[in-house]
């Protein structure tokens, strides 16, 4: 029998058990709208209740602070166009990085064409936004300053509570994307400094389709869809509860496994990159070397494209993801790669291997055995890989 | 997966993968739609392509194609191989998902480019080309 390995868990994870458990009883009995005043209505009321004060607790805020959506798109859409919107009198400009998730990337373009002005920060080779360089943007209409938390393709940290320092002594809102923080490290809203958060429940074994947006209290933001009073009015639409639930039991479970949990992926993490260092030849990390959450790691492999990869290992039975324009669908080569400064062929050679509760020990053992033998037959086949080399 | 079984047999087994030495007609293709590259090298007796190798660096329907048309232009006359298309390759591999239609492209102008280099190759004068050496 084949072997399933998946390593790609910054793309989604599965539900938790414990989750799932969760979750059931509001799909069949405990199904009622959170919106009705009878039996049914109260109960779907209360589990909407303490599911928010569960996610408050883990990001050290108040409840009223935390507004569910359908997912990190959604809570990246809401913050920057919301806050966008509701802003325009006091300035039109907006500050971002340029290796953010699409979901910021597209809210900003959508902005540029409805006449707000975007700047776009430069990162480093590790894909650090430097300080200096935010705050040198900074003009007298800067509304909104949106940096992420941990980077999707590379895993790097961005020094969040350092930039939004900055917009809080210019006054201006920030907002940080951290989807693929939860569960690795600490999401202290005060701690950060953070006006406005996102989270999206499928990336740590919650269900897919539901979210969160922090606002905290005082930020003016315009709603982007209209309807009912939910969420307070800020976002219209028949409470999930059941997702809501199972994400809010996800967090839990992260905070109560977090410390174990980041220490055991730290060790797979390193195993394998010792392994496949040792065993094959030019092959390059992306991402900060230390300062990256720790179940992300991004390896390119010099002379050989990303997809043929994937398709090999594919075919092994294991599951990864890569920055190769060819498996991009909108064929051009990641971004974040390209904005660190990456060449081209290495930004087509990387691989994403994000590991999770599922992995294990020999898991990595075996693809660190199968992969010296795929990419030398790769590299065998390539017009632009030096076969001496190897 | 979105690939035909065809394109993943070949995938998996390219046919005719390296280099030829002293080829008589080699084309490289960079594809401009997503960077990667082919080399193509074909040796030509008589009017006639009489073996093909090739080495790219790309996705999995590059290869495949790159594969597959080093098989179909086998034998050929050079007129006969000037006339295989991306659409000769792709429906020789029971077609390919429609954002991958620009891969076969890859190897389709990397063999119109062999025939052209050694078209260009022997017109010019023995002594010319010597000399260039
Ligand atoms: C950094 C980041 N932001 C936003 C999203 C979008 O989240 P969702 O899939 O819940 O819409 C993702 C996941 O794809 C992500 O990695
Ligand atoms: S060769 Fe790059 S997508 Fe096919």
């Amino acid at each position: 029998m084949i072997r399933k390995i998946y390593l790609d868990h910054s793309a989604t994870t599965p539900v938790h058990p414990e989750v799932f458990e969760a979750m059931i009883p509001f799909y069949k009995e405990r199904f009622g709208n959170a919106s009705s005043i009878h039996l049914f209505g109260r109960e779907a009321k209360v589990a909407l209740d303490e599911s928010r004060e569960k996610v408050a607790g883990f990001l050290n805020t108040d409840p009223l602070e935390i507004y569910f959506t359908s997912g990190g798109t959604e809570s990246d859409n809401l913050a920057i166009k919301g806050t966008a919107f509701a802003n325009r009198n006091k300035g039109k400009h907006i500050i971002t990085s340029s290796i953010e998730h699409h979901a910021i990337l597209e809210s900003c373009k959508f902005l540029q064409k409805e006449g707000f002005e975007v700047n776009y920060l430069q990162v480093d080779k590790y894909g650090l936004v430097n300080p200096d360089e935010l705050r040198k943007q900074i003009r007298k209409d800067t509304i909104l300053i949106s940096i992420m938390h941990a980077n999707n393709e590379m895993g790097t940290i961005e020094p969040v509570e350092e930039l939004s320092r900055i917009a809080r002594e210019t006054g201006i809102y920030f907002h940080t994307d951290a989807v693929q923080s939860i569960g690795k490290i600490q999401i202290d809203v005060q701690k950060l400094g953070v006006d406005l958060l996102s989270l999206s429940g499928h990336k740590f074994y919650g269900p897919k389709g539901v979210g969160v947006l922090y606002i905290r209290r005082g930020v003016r933001l315009t709603p982007l869809s209209h309807g009912g009073h939910h969420e307070k009015a800020r976002r219209a639409g028949t409470e999930n509860i059941p997702g809501i639930v199972g994400l809010a039991k996800a967090i839990e479970i992260a905070q109560r496994d977090m410390e174990k949990e980041e220490s055991r992926i730290r060790l797979l993490s390193d195993r394998f990159f010792d392994k496949v260092m040792q065993r094959i030849p030019d092959v390059f990390m992306n991402g900060h070397p230390e300062r990256r959450v720790p179940n992300i790691l991004n390896l390119s492999f010099k002379g050989v494209e990303g997809e043929s990869i994937i398709l090999n290992l594919d075919l092994k039975g294991i599951a990864v993801a890569s920055g190769s324009a060819c498996t991009s669908g909108s064929l051009e080569p990641s971004h974040v790669l390209s904005a660190m400064g990456v060449p081209p062929d290495l930004a087509q050679s990387s691989i994403r291997f994000s590991f999770g509760r599922s992995n294990t020990e020999e898991d990595v053992d075996y693809v660190a055995e199968v992969l010296p033998e795929i990419i030398s037959k790769l590299r065998k086949m390539s017009p632009i890989y030096e076969q001496s080399k190897s | 997966m979105p690939y035909s079984t065809k394109v993943m047999e070949h995938f998996q087994n390219p046919r005719n993968v390296g280099e030829i030495e002293n080829p008589d007609g080699v084309g490289e293709i960079g594809n401009p739609v997503c960077g990667d590259i082919m080399k193509l090298y074909i040796r030509v007796k008589d009017n006639r392509v009489v073996d093909a190798k090739f080495k790219t660096f790309g996705c999995g329907a590059a290869i495949a194609t790159s594969s597959m048309i080093t098989e179909l232009v086998k034998n050929k006359t050079l007129e006969e191989a000037l006339k295989i298309s991306r659409q000769t390759v792709a429906e020789a591999l029971d077609g390919l998902p429609a954002n991958k239609m620009h891969c076969s492209n890859l190897a389709a102008d990397a063999l119109h480019k062999a025939i052209e280099d050694y078209k260009n190759k022997k017109k010019k004068p023995e002594s010319v080309s010597k000399r260039d050496e």
